[in-house]
């Protein structure tokens, strides 16, 4: 069980309203990602799901009970924190145990649980270690491991991956993804990063300035942003933007349309560019490019395309999937 | 020819530096040396070559009495440490880990006390020792080098304190551990460094404290400082009884002393050079 | 609620500590200053009478109290010249690689573990004195008549042995601040072409300069207080000529029973002290909002 409820919550640190009031239902079982730009009060956010803040007024539910007064501990909830936070006076065994002792749960118990854990977490080798021997993948790992031994109704992550290198935060990622199918608990994840929240998102919430701009699965996120904030925000490359007459032509204040969505030739076309930086990708090159009447555009296309810097391109914008904004930056529907 | 170089210019360094270390040890090392010859081997002119005799040691104890000012500065230095420090870590702690805006203007503050000349306040404070009876007593000077180093102990303490992550203290909290057992099983392994190299810094400042432990005793109470500084007068020729006397005044703390280089810097400078 | 209670615990945690150095700064000071309006002394402790400035116009025409001033600047001044030159130049050398830098690191800060009494008693004896010492002997080598170090130049004489004591202070911070520096930034001023003196001028020394600035500050604190290196050599003399401030107010205090003409030299003392303080504050202050 794991379902967690916001209702009216605001959170004020002296003058600064940092979250001005939220309403969140999160569904047990639910792989949910706060994502948003730093200072947006996701983290701030998760930590007063977990305890570690007091709300300054609104209610917090978890499964149906309110929890608003209750201690962290008392909240059932476990927490994987960006610097990992671990023990350092302790070997990896007391680690994972730590919340297990803190429970007073017995010792054969204790052990079963930690060497579950360690060969679910592939740190068997390492339980005698302690934590400034390992590796930052090790680590992280080490926090996971203390978090599931407790068997909480929710995970709670902040940003656990910004501390590791790229390579080893898409194992991360995968790895993450997999316990949560193999565990089905609810996980709450904070990131700044859209692609985690992609990958990893069954509900990706997007937060800007304290408020919600949109509640939704990734593929509803990027196919209907709610406004200009999301859509900019949700998808790699970024969604190109353009006003004027093209945008007035469609009787939009704003049209969006994502680069790769943008249909190339190298003879005709509605739009007329010239490239200023093709990044190859290898399978995909992305191309910077100066649009005559419309400004700059990044387009996505096939690797064999070969265009180059200085090269003019001709683009047509796939109608079907554009996207179309009011003066208010709200979403235009068909 | 690179490597050539290199191991040149290593072994100019160290000639150069061992040169430097020896001139500035030279004093210490004589008063060894000094230590184990005898009295008229030790006004003979220079020599490093001493007859290795203990005599020196032997007499210092039994003519002066060796033994109760030693045990002296052992009860001040390390009597004066533990108070300081029980006195000390509720705040440290309280200011580290709760600061409000008022933190850091009151660790200025009790910075500033540090900065008060001793002998401005010599006169109130000896006039105080005597009417409450304190002049050479243990427990007067012990409370004297608690309340001039604990300043001190609060900043290093502070410093230390500071340096432990507040979200492990989250994660303590996530994991279930009361108050109690977050002092006990989290905060406190983690201070433990800390605290011992506060306590080592501040065994080595009071054991070395040479204005109030030299004018608010005489004999009873009486630590190393002053009992050296009463060879002073002189009696004859006395100079390798004087030596071994500052030996071992010395030995101890030069000891600990070579164990605590690195928390030195950090103490002595609070905190502003690591 | 329970941010609430924290702060009530965190007053009650720090009470003690604040109280305690709240009674140990005012009562004294406070004490300091009334007995310095006061013609008070103790081989005459009932007649006690109040005298305005008088102490302090006494203090101030006594011809003592401008050497004592003097010869405070001078320990000060000549300590801090011979400890910051000599620590930047001892700091650099070891910085380098050398065989058996653990040692030399202990041979070196050795001085600053050694009590004031037992390092003035070595070098009056040992090494400045006029027929035995380590330096007479020297002299005698080279066929020069030794120099009685207290007697001709008590007051450099002090200075050599407080410089000795604070030598290693001043090289093991400057030493922990030059290990500090980047060694990137070292590596990328050598590819800029700059050398050894180029990068000592325009990387080192801006680098030290935080860390010297401290040394002097601290330093400055403690110098203006020698005491026990003045009591067992010279015990001031010849004169008043290696009399410090501090000494000066323990010889009117103690020797003299003069409690008025001490305070007020006390009262002196906290003001000169203060000036240094305020810098110093500012300066460490400063490291505190990093």
């Amino acid at each position: 069980m794991g379902s967690i409820t916001l209702q009216k919550v605001s959170k004020v640190f002296g003058e600064a309203k940092v979250i001005p009031s939220i309403d969140l239902e999160i569904n047990n079982g639910e792989f949910v990602v706060f994502v948003g730009p730093s200072g947006c009060g996701k983290s701030t956010l998760l930590r007063l799901i977990a305890g570690l803040e007091d709300v300054s007024s609104g209610h917090i539910l978890i499964d149906g009970k309110d929890v608003t007064d209750a201690a962290p501990a008392e909240r059932g909830l476990a927490m994987v924190f960006q610097s990992y936070a671990l023990y350092p006076h302790m070997s990896v065994r007391n680690n994972i145990a730590f919340p297990l002792k803190m429970a007073k749960l017995d010792k054969a118990v204790i052990d079963k649980k930690v060497a579950d854990a360690a060969r679910v977490l592939n740190l068997t080798d390492y339980l005698e270690r302690r934590p400034s021997q390992l590796s930052g993948g090790q680590r992280q790992r080490v926090a996971i491991g203390r978090a599931i031994v407790r068997e909480p109704s929710a995970f709670l992550f902040d940003e656990p991956l910004s501390n590791l290198d790229a390579a080893l935060r898409g194992t991360m990622r995968l790895e993450i993804s997999d316990l949560h199918h193999q565990l089905k608990t609810t996980m709450v994840y904070v990131t700044h990063d859209q692609v985690e929240a992609m990958t990893m998102a069954d509900k990706i919430v997007v937060l800007n300035r304290g408020n919600i701009e949109q509640v939704g699965s990734p593929l509803e996120l990027y196919k209907s942003p709610r406004n200009l904030f999301v859509a900019g925000f949700i998808g790699s490359p970024h969604m190109n933007f353009v006003t004027g007459t093209y945008a007035q032509s469609k009787n939009a204040k704003t049209a969006g349309i994502r680069p790769e969505h943008l249909g190339l030739s190298k003879d005709s076309g509605i739009w007329r560019g010239v490239v200023k930086v093709a990044e190859h990708l290898g399978a995909d090159t992305f191309l910077h490019l100066d649009v005559e009447g419309v400004g700059q555009i990044t387009a996505r296309c096939d690797g064999e395309f070969g265009a180059y810097h200085g090269d003019t391109v001709y683009m047509t914008p796939d109608e079907t999937k554009l996207h179309r904004f009011d003066d208010k930056g709200l979403a235009l529907r068909a | 020819m690179a490597r050539n170089v290199t191991t040149r210019h290593k072994i100019t360094a160290t000639v150069a530096a061992w040169i430097v270390a020896l001139i500035i040890f030279f004093p210490i090392l004589y008063t060894i040396i000094t230590s184990i010859k005898t009295e008229p081997e030790a006004i003979a002119g220079f020599s490093l070559w001493p007859s290795g005799t203990f005599e020196n040691y032997i007499t210092v104890q039994t003519q002066r009495d060796y033994l109760k000012p030693f045990m002296n500065s052992v009860i001040l230095s390390v009597g004066s440490t533990i108070l300081a420090l029980i006195i000390a870590i509720p705040s440290a702690w309280a200011m580290a880990f709760s600061p409000t805006k008022r933190t850091k203007d009151i660790l200025m503050w009790m910075l500033s006390t540090k900065m008060m000349p001793a002998v401005a306040v010599l006169v109130p404070i000896y006039l105080l020792f005597r009417d409450f009876g304190l002049l050479d007593s243990r427990i007067g000077l012990t409370v004297m080098l608690t309340l001039i180093n604990l300043p001190i102990v609060v900043w290093m303490l502070y410093t230390y304190f500071r340096e432990i992550p507040g979200e492990i203290l989250e994660a303590s909290r996530m994991d279930g551990a009361g108050l109690w057992q977050e002092i006990v099983y989290v905060l406190t392994p983690m201070a433990v460094p800390g605290i011992a190299s506060t306590l080592l810094l501040n065994i080595i400042l009071a054991w070395n404290e040479s204005f109030w432990t030299i004018r608010l005793s005489t004999t009873n109470a009486a630590p190393l400082t002053a009992f050296i500084a009463s060879f002073s007068s002189p009696q004859g020729l006395f100079w390798a009884k004087l030596s071994a006397a500052s030996t071992m005044a010395i030995a101890p703390i030069l000891i600990l002393g070579w164990f605590s280089q690195k928390q030195l810097v950090r103490g002595l400078t609070f905190g502003a050079v690591k | 609620m329970a941010t609430q209670n924290t702060k009530t615990l965190a007053r009650l945690m720090m009470a003690p500590s604040v109280l305690l150095l709240l009674i140990w700064m005012i009562v004294p000071l406070a004490m300091t200053l009334w007995f310095s309006f006061q013609n008070y002394n103790l081989l005459d402790p009932s007649n006690v009478s109040f005298t305005g400035l008088f102490n302090y116009q006494f203090f101030y025409t006594d011809p003592a109290f401008f050497q004592s001033i003097w010869n405070t600047l001078v320990i000060v001044g000549g300590v801090l010249l011979i400890t910051v030159i000599g620590g930047i130049a001892i700091a650099l050398l070891l910085d380098q690689p050398i065989f058996g830098q653990g040692i030399v690191r202990i041979l070196i800060i050795s001085p600053f573990f050694v009590m004031p009494p037992v390092a003035a008693l070595v070098w009056k004896n040992m090494i400045m004195n006029p027929s035995y010492g380590v330096f007479a002997d020297i002299s005698k080598f080279f066929g020069l008549r030794p120099i009685d170090w207290f007697a001709q130049y008590p007051l450099f004489s002090i200075v050599i042995i407080v410089a000795w004591q604070w030598l290693p202070f001043a090289t093991l911070i400057l030493l922990t601040a030059l290990q500090s520096l980047d060694g990137e930034q070292k590596e990328a001023a050598e590819m800029d072409g700059a050398n050894f003196l180029n990068r000592f001028i325009y990387l080192v020394v801006p680098h030290l300069a935080r860390s010297i600035t401290v040394v002097i500050l601290i330093q400055t604190i403690f110098l203006l207080g020698v005491y026990a290196e003045i009591l067992v050599t010279t015990n001031g003399g010849p004169g008043y000529a290696s009399t410090n401030l501090a000494f000066l107010i323990y010889r009117t205090a103690l020797l003299g029973y003069d409690v008025g003409g001490a305070s007020a030299g006390g009262i002196i003392a906290v003001v000169l002290a203060n000036i240094v303080a305020f810098f110093l504050m500012r300066a460490v202050g400063k490291n505190l909002d990093r």
